[in-house]
C-alpha cells in the first residue's frame, strides 16, 4: 500500500505530460491528488504494513517504505496540501500547464519519499528528488529574478545534501552489517566524537533545508519568485524535510552529540527567530512578510525539539502539521488578492473587509492561526513548546516568548492594512474570489480550528513516534 | 587474448574494405558487425566458451575484471559508432579508415586491461595513443585540428619518453619487467635500490597522469580537445581515458607499496590539484566544448579516487564511473555536435524547439553532475566510498563534494540556456532517428541511476 504514494502521484504526472488542455490537465492533477489523499486518510487510520523489496544486494541497501507517527501525521498533511493548493490556484493561468502540475506532482512523489524511507540511501535519493522539479518550477515559473535566486537556493541545498551523503557514508562504514536501514544505523556504535562529526555532517543538510539562521539567507528571495503554488509546498511541506531529518535520523542516532549541541542550536534558533520577526515587522511585500514570518515558526520548532523536553517535541509534532495548514491558508489568500490586484504591497491594499468580506475574514482567521491565539491550532503546539522551552531554559523561553508578540505585531499590522482603512484602489477591482479557493479556505479554516479545540486524534497520532524518541 | 587478435585483425580488414565498398553506409555497418564480432569474441573468452591460446610468457595475464572490462569498451564503441557514423563521414574520403583506427585503438585499449608486464604496458598505450593523433588532426583543412594534433603528438611522445624512462628505472632496480616481481622492502633491499625504484614509478605515475590528463599535467587536455572534431573529442575523452585508468589502477593496485606513505601523499596532491583545475576553470568557459574539456579534468579527479588504495568499491566503483561518464559524455558531445557553434548561447530555447533533446542533455548533465536518479549519482557515490575504505581522511572526502558542488554550476549554466533563456537555438536539423539513439543513451543512464548493481553482477560469475 505504502507504494501507492510514489506510484499515483507519479503515474498521474506522467499522464500529465501528454494532456495539452489546460482544464483537463488541472482537473487530472486534481483527481490525482485527491486520490492520494483519500489514502492518506486510510493510511493514518489503520494499520499499515512496511514496503521491503531488494533493491542494491551488493550495498546492502534495501527499498523500504514504513510509515510511524511522525511519518504519518507528514504524510497527512503532504497529502491535504497538494489538493488544497491545486484547487485554491486552479484558475492561475500557466504556460504549459500541464508540465507545471505535473512537475508539481513529482515534488510530492519526493515529499513523500522523503517521509517514508526507512533506508539511509533511499532518504537521500528522495530528498534529492523532491529538488530536482522544484528547481524547474521556479525557473520557468517564477519572477523577473528567478534564474539567478533559484540557482543560488539549489546550489545551497545540494550542497548541504551532500554532506548528508558524506555522513550516510560515513555511518554506513560504522553500522556492523554494512546497510542503510535506519534500525542497524541505530545500533552503530559511535564514539561521542564519531557521533558528533556524523552529527554536523547530517545537521548542515537539515539546518540549510529549514532553514535556521544563518543559512536562511536563500529562502525569502526564493518564496517570493517562485509562483505561489510553489511557495505553498516550500514553505509548508519542504522546509519540514529539515525538521522530519532532525526527528527521524539526529535525535535517534546521536544522542550524545545530540544533548552537546543543545545550546548552541536553540541558541542558533531563538537568534533566527527574534531576527526574521524583525523583518517580518519592516516588510511591505506580502509574501515576503508571511516568508519571514514563516522562518520565524520553524526556528521555533527547531528549538523546541532541540530542548530535548519531552513536551517541547510534543509540541513540535503537533506544529509540524498546524503550521503547514495555516501557512497555505495564508499563501492562498495572498494569492488570491495578487492575482486580482496585479500587486504584494500592502501600501496599495486597504478595505479589504468592506469590499470582500468573506474573504477578509478567512484572513483573520488564519491570522490568528499565525499568531497562535487560544482556540486556533497553533496555540497548542506553541503553548507545548514554550513550556517545554521554559524546562529546558527559562531565558530562553523568554527571548523566544518576545516572538509571539512580534508575531502579533506584524500580522495584526498586515491584517489592518490589507482588511482595514479605505478602500483602496487596487482593492476596489477585486471580485470574489473564485468558489474553489473559497471552499479550500474554509475548510482549512475549519481544520484549523477543529484541531485547535479538540487536538487528541493528532496526539494519538504520534504517540508512538514520542514513545520511541523518549526512549532513546 | 580473443579481442586482442581480433582487433586487430579487424582493424587490417577495414582499412583495406574502402577498396571494394564505397557507401558510408555500408562501410558503417560493416563496422558496427564488426564491433559485435568483436564484442562476442570477447564474451566467448569471459565465459570461457572458446579462447585462443597463445603462451605469452606471462607478460599479459587475461582476469575476469579485465575481460568484462573489455566487454563494457566494446558495448560503449558499439553505441559510440551507432550513434556517429554519419558525423564520422564528413571527416574524411573513406570513414572506413577511421573505424580501422577505432578498431586499433581498442586492440590497445584491449591490452591495457590485461598487461602483466610493464613492456606490454609501453606497448599498449603507444597502440591506443599513435590513432589518437592521427583523428585529432582529421579535420585536415581546419588550423585547429591541424595545430592541436601536432600539440598532442609532441606532448604524447614526450610522455611516452617518460614512461619508458621510468619503467627502465624500475627494471634497473628489480631486474624485472614483471608488475608481479617482488617489491623491494626497505628492509631488505639496497637504500639505491629503493631510491631508484620509488624515482622510476614516480615517472610513471607522471606519464600515467599525462595520459588521464590530471593535473598538473593536463595542459594538453583543453586545447586538443577543443581543437580535434568533435565527434573524435568524443572517443578521446571516455574509451580511451577509462581504459588509460584501468592501466593506472593495475600498475599502482601492486607497485604503490613499495612507495609507502607517500604514495598517499603524493596521488592526494594530485587529486586536490585535479579537482582543483577543473573544476574552477570550468566555470569559467565560454564554449562548451572548452567547458566539458574541463570537465573531463575533473571527472578524472574523481576516478583517482579508485587508486587510492584496493577495495571492492574501487574496483566496482571505477567500472561504473567509467560506463557512466562515457556514457553521458559520448551523449552531450552527440547533441553539441548538432549544434552550429559551441558557446552556451547556442543552446538557448532548445527546451522550446527540440524537447527531447534538451530533456536527454539535462539526464548527461545530471549524470555529469552526479545527481541521483542517473548514473553519476552511484559513480560518485562508489568513489567516495572508495576512498573512504582505503582510510583516507573525512576532510578530503568533504573537499571532493564541495568540488561536486562547483561542478553544478557549469553543468546547470547548460540546463539554465537550454530551458530559461529566451532565444533560438543555433542548431542544425537531428534526425529523429540520432534523437531515439540518443534517448537510448540516456535510458540507460537512469537504469545505471536506479539499479546500479546491474553492472557487477557479470563481474563476478
Amino acid at each position: 500500500m505504502l507504494i501507492s504514494f510514489l506510484l499515483l502521484p507519479i503515474l498521474t504526472a506522467i499522464l500529465l505530460l501528454f494532456i495539452k488542455d489546460k482544464k483537463t490537465a488541472t482537473t487530472t492533477a486534481i483527481v490525482g491528488a485527491m486520490a492520494t489523499l483519500l489514502l492518506a486518510v486510510v493510511a493514518t487510520t489503520t494499520k499499515v504494513e512496511a514496503f521491503d523489496i531488494a533493491w542494491l544486494p551488493s550495498l546492502h541497501s534495501r527499498f523500504v517504505l514504513q510509515v510511524d507517527g511522525l511519518a504519518k501525521i507528514l504524510i497527512l498533511l503532504t497529502a491535504i496540501s497538494f489538493p488544497a493548493i491545486l484547487i485554491a490556484t486552479a484558475k492561475n493561468e500557466y504556460k504549459q500547464q500541464n508540465k507545471f502540475l505535473s512537475l508539481l506532482l513529482f515534488t510530492q512523489a519526493g515529499l513523500m519519499g522523503v517521509f517514508l524511507a526507512g533506508d539511509a540511501l533511499l532518504f537521500y535519493f528522495f530528498w534529492e528528488l523532491a529538488l530536482i522539479p522544484v528547481y524547474f518550477l521556479c525557473s520557468i515559473w517564477g519572477g523577473d529574478k528567478r534564474i539567478a535566486i533559484t540557482f543560488k537556493f539549489f546550489i545551497y541545498t545540494f550542497l548541504g545534501s551532500l554532506f548528508m551523503l558524506v555522513g550516510i557514508l560515513y555511518l554506513n562504514a560504522h553500522t556492523a552489517d554494512h546497510s542503510f536501514s535506519i534500525q542497524s544505523f541505530l545500533h552503530a556504535n559511535l564514539t561521542g566524537h564519531q557521533q558528533v562529526t556524523a552529527f554536523a555532517l547530517f545537521f548542515i543538510a537539515f539546518a540549510i533545508k529549514m532553514p535556521i539562521f544563518p543559512l536562511h539567507t536563500w529562502q525569502p528571495d526564493v518564496y517570493e519568485q517562485s509562483p505561489t503554488a510553489v511557495t505553498m509546498v516550500m514553505s509548508a511541506v519542504m522546509v519540514k524535510m529539515g525538521l522530519y531529518g532532525i526527528l527521524r535520523w539526529l535525535l535517534p542516532l546521536f544522542p550524545i552529540a545530540f544533548m552537546a549541541h543543545t545550546n548552541v542550536v536553540v541558541i542558533l534558533s531563538v537568534i533566527g527567530i527574534l531576527y526574521a520577526s524583525f523583518i517580518a515587522i519592516r516588510q511591505d511585500d506580502i509574501k515576503r512578510l508571511i516568508a519571514y514570518s514563516s522562518i520565524a515558526h520553524i526556528g521555533l520548532m527547531n528549538a523546541a525539539i532541540f530542548s530535548n523536553t519531552s513536551i517541547a517535541i510534543q509540541g513540535a509534532l503537533l506544529q509540524l502539521f498546524s503550521h503547514g495548514i495555516n501557512v497555505i491558508g495564508l499563501w492562498i489568500v495572498a494569492d488570491v488578492i495578487e492575482q486580482q490586484t496585479g500587486t504584494r504591497s500592502m501600501q496599495q491594499m486597504g478595505g479589504l473587509a468592506k469590499k470582500q468580506p468573506i474573504l477578509a475574514i478567512l484572513l483573520v482567521g488564519f491570522a490568528f492561526a499565525n499568531i497562535a491565539l487560544p482556540l486556533t491550532n497553533a496555540f497548542v503546539g506553541e503553548f507545548l513548546m514554550f513550556t517545554g522551552l521554559f524546562q529546558f531554559n527559562p531565558w530562553i523561553a523568554a527571548f523566544a516568548g518576545v516572538s509571539v508578540i512580534l508575531a502579533a505585531i506584524y500580522t495584526l499590522n498586515m491584517v489592518q492594512k490589507v482588511a482595514y482603512g479605505e478602500i483602496s484602489e487596487k482593492i476596489n477591482t477585486m471580485q470574489a474570489p473564485n468558489k474553489g479557493a473559497q471552499a479550500v479556505l474554509i475548510i482549512l479554516l475549519i481544520i484549523v480550528f477543529v484541531t485547535g479545540v479538540y487536538p487528541q486524534p493528532l496526539f494519538t497520532l504520534t504517540a508512538d513516534t514520542l514513545q520511541q524518541l523518549l526512549v532513546k | 587474448m580473443n579481442a586482442i587478435i581480433v582487433s586487430a585483425l579487424l582493424g587490417v580488414i577495414m582499412m583495406f574494405c574502402s577498396w571494394g565498398i564505397k557507401s558510408q553506409k555500408t562501410q558503417q555497418s560493416i563496422a558496427l558487425i564488426g564491433m559485435f564480432l568483436l564484442l562476442l569474441c570477447n564474451l566467448a573468452q569471459l565465459s570461457g566458451w572458446f579462447v585462443i591460446n597463445y603462451d605469452t610468457k606471462g607478460m599479459l595475464a587475461f582476469t575476469r575484471f579485465g575481460l568484462y572490462v573489455n566487454t563494457l569498451f566494446f558495448a560503449i564503441t558499439f553505441i559510440y559508432i551507432w550513434l556517429n557514423g554519419e558525423e564520422i563521414a564528413k571527416f574524411a574520403n573513406q570513414a572506413a579508415d577511421f573505424y580501422a583506427l577505432f578498431f586499433f585503438i581498442l586492440c590497445g585499449a584491449s591490452i591495457l586491461t590485461s598487461f602483466d608486464n610493464l613492456l606490454m604496458l609501453f606497448i599498449g598505450i603507444e597502440i591506443l595513443s599513435i590513432p589518437l593523433y592521427i583523428l585529432t588532426g582529421s579535420d585536415k583543412k581546419n588550423l585547429f585540428s591541424n595545430e592541436a594534433s601536432l600539440k598532442y603528438f609532441l606532448m604524447g611522445s614526450f610522455s611516452t619518453g617518460i614512461l619508458l624512462l621510468g619503467i627502465t628505472f624500475i627494471y634497473g632496480a628489480t631486474g624485472s619487467f614483471h608488475l608481479a616481481a617482488p617489491i623491494i622492502k626497505p628492509s631488505t633491499g639496497l637504500p639505491q635500490e629503493q631510491m631508484i625504484l620509488s624515482a622510476g614509478l614516480l615517472l610513471v605515475f607522471a606519464a600515467m597522469n599525462f595520459k588521464v590528463s590530471a593535473a598538473p599535467f593536463h595542459f594538453w587536455t583543453p586545447d586538443v580537445y577543443d581543437g580535434a572534431p568533435t565527434v573524435f573529442t568524443s572517443f578521446m575523452a571516455t574509451i580511451v581515458k577509462a581504459a588509460g585508468f584501468i592501466a593506472f589502477i593495475t600498475i599502482f593496485n601492486s607497485q604503490a607499496k613499495a612507495l609507502g606513505h607517500s604514495w598517499e601523499l603524493i596521488l592526494t596532491f594530485v587529486i586536490i590539484a585535479t579537482l582543483l583545475v577543473g573544476n574552477i576553470v570550468a566555470v569559467f568557459q565560454r564554449s562548451v566544448k572548452r567547458m566539458l574539456a574541463y570537465s573531463s579534468i575533473a571527472q578524472a579527479g574523481f576516478m583517482l579516487f579508485a587508486l587510492y588504495g584496493k577495495s571492492t568499491y574501487a574496483n566496482e566503483g571505477i567500472i561504473l564511473y567509467a560506463v557512466v561518464y562515457s556514457l553521458a559524455t559520448i551523449g552531450v558531445f552527440g547533441v553539441l555536435i548538432k549544434m552550429k557553434e559551441n558557446s552556451f548561447e547556442a543552446f538557448n530555447g532548445l527546451a522550446k524547439t527540440h524537447p527531447l533533446v534538451a530533456f536527454v542533455t539535462t539526464i548527461f548533465l545530471f549524470s555529469l553532475a552526479g545527481i541521483p536518479l542517473t548514473g553519476g549519482f552511484f559513480a560518485k557515490y562508489y568513489m567516495l566510498n572508495a576512498l573512504y575504505a582505503a582510510g583516507a581522511g573525512l576532510w578530503l572526502i568533504i573537499l571532493a563534494i564541495l568540488f561536486a558542488a562547483v561542478s553544478v554550476f557549469y553543468y546547470f549554466k547548460l540546463v539554465q540556456a537550454m530551458y530559461f533563456a529566451a532565444g533560438e537555438p543555433t542548431i542544425n536539423e537531428v534526425p529523429k532517428k540520432y534523437q531515439y539513439a540518443l534517448l537510448v543513451i540516456a535510458l540507460l543512464l537512469l537504469i545505471l541511476g536506479v539499479f546500479p548493481t546491474v553492472l557487477f553482477n557479470y563481474l563476478y560469475f
